[in-house]
């Protein structure tokens, strides 16, 4: 059977990872190609990095980064931050990421979605949304969560999904970088509204929260970050874990 | 020895290449090129395929003689070829995915969406599943039932003749993951992306 995945997430910024609270605060947590072979090693199905310097003049870094990475990590690599045109795409792609995820850019214009998952297939199109929860609905956000939109987190799905995307990394922004878990409710919803994978991120702090992500959320993996890069867990007690509550896990 | 990964535009085939060269180190020569006359001069050949099962036909015939130098390969000269997910996919004789398009007809059969059901399956089929090993198999060389592949696909192969199928995943129904008739492989998962499990794999094709 499909097992669900556990996706470590690793920030990288000019190079190095670190580790955003709440998208500002930055801490330093080492060299990104080590850190990546440690989880591939540890039994992680997926290592992702997000590129925080994206817009700025180091944007170069990330692609030296992937190039050393893919040679040494033989688990799918997905590489987003900055991603705005097909050019940038196919220069990941080419450095050996497997997916690149994308977020401004999809709700600025689907149609690099719709061009992108043609071009290259839906299997290494990753849309990313920032939600945050607005009265009784979750609105997307851009720029790495600094602008609103105005637009419903759960229509804009469906249109990411038709244009050809084959999977959703949602965020909560209003959990991202607190511990107390996924935003459960906006995790069901999304993944009920659509027929492809959807991967949880934003506010894990403890094992239980992953559990809670596949089994109420009806995420098909979870995405992790601070939990395991500052040691508090490894991967592998991670999936042990979840494995003891019953979720298909690959050990 | 020479093994060539075909490259001919079928999209991301970074990761391939990096894996091939990973296992084979410096005893074995990896090749990356549709140069015609390297094609023919290989030891093995390795078809990659990302995308739809249309853009990638469309990729091989949009280089002048390359399908029949690969029919020559393959059938005749019957030297070994490992087909990687939409690159086994393109064995059949015809596939389903954009519009109705003809395959290479190496093994008869064809390429239809998995059933997902009405929603109960999510679709592309993306991440670890296990394989549920039917036949011995060179490739499987020290894999054993019930071990992890990475899988990202929403289309399936499948073939008549039940008899090449050597290993199929459980996604909705039993869906076909490998084959092998006589000197032709095909993985639908990614050997490439599949931990040193995949590597195995990838071993176990450069020495056949």
């Amino acid at each position: 059977m499909l097992k669900n995945r556990i996706i470590p997430c690793l920030d990288v910024k000019n190079g190095r990872v670190v580790k955003g609270i709440n998208f500002i605060d930055l801490k330093d947590a080492g060299d990104p190609v080590e850190q990546a072979k440690i989880y591939s090693d540890g039994g992680a199905d997926e290592i992702c990095f997000l590129d925080i310097t994206a817009s700025n003049e180091n944007r170069e870094t990330i692609y030296d980064v992937v190039e050393k990475t893919s040679k040494k990590c033989f688990v799918p690599l997905t590489v987003g931050g900055g991603v705005r045109t097909i050019e940038d795409i196919n220069k990941l792609l080419n450095c050996g990421a497997d997916k690149v995820s994308i977020n401004t850019a999809a709700v600025q214009n689907s149609t690099v979605i719709v061009e992108s998952s043609k071009k290259f297939g839906s299997q290494c199109i990753v849309v990313a949304i920032d939600a945050k929860k607005n009265a009784d609905k979750w609105e997307i956000f851009t720029h790495g969560g600094r602008n609103n939109t105005g637009i419903d987190a759960l229509e804009f799905v469906k249109k990411m999904e038709d244009s050809g995307a084959g999977e959703l990394l949602v965020t909560s922004m209003d959990r991202d970088g607190t511990q107390v878990g996924y935003d459960i409710d906006l995790m069901s919803e999304i993944s009920s509204k659509v027929n492809i994978p959807v991967i949880a991120s934003g506010g894990v702090g403890n094992l239980d929260h992953l559990v809670d992500g596949i089994k109420l959320g009806n995420a098909s993996a979870v995405l992790a970050a601070s939990i395991f890069h500052y040691g508090k867990h490894s991967v592998k007690e991670a999936k042990e874990y979840l494995d003891k509550k019953g979720i298909p896990v690959r050990i | 020895m020479k093994v060539t990964i075909v490259d001919y535009n079928s999209g991301n085939i970074s990761s391939v290449i990096n894996s091939f060269k990973e296992v084979a180190k410096d005893k074995v020569k990896i090749e990356v090129t549709a140069d015609l006359n390297k094609i023919k001069s290989s030891d093995k050949l390795v078809l990659p395929g990302q995308g739809s099962f249309k853009s990638c036909v469309d990729a091989l015939n949009n280089i002048k003689g390359l399908v029949d130098v690969l029919d020559d390969f393959a059938t005749n000269d019957k030297k070994p070829l490992l087909g990687i997910c939409v690159g086994l996919q393109m064995f059949a004789d015809i596939g389903y995915e954009e519009s109705e398009t003809k395959g290479l007809s190496w093994i008869p059969g064809k390429v239809s969406k998995i059933d997902n059901q009405n929603g109960k399956y999510k679709l592309p089929h993306i991440g670890w599943n296990q394989l549920n090993i039917l036949k011995e198999s060179k490739i499987f060389k020290n894999i054993e039932n019930n071990s992890h592949m990475y899988f990202v696909h929403s289309y399936e192969f499948i073939p008549e003749e039940k008899s090449v199928i050597i290993a199929t995943i459980d996604y909705s129904s039993k869906v076909v993951c490998a084959v092998e008739k006589d000197n032709i492989f095909g993985t639908q998962f990614h050997p490439e992306k599949s931990d040193r499990l995949g590597l195995k794999i990838i071993e176990n094709f450069i020495n056949l």
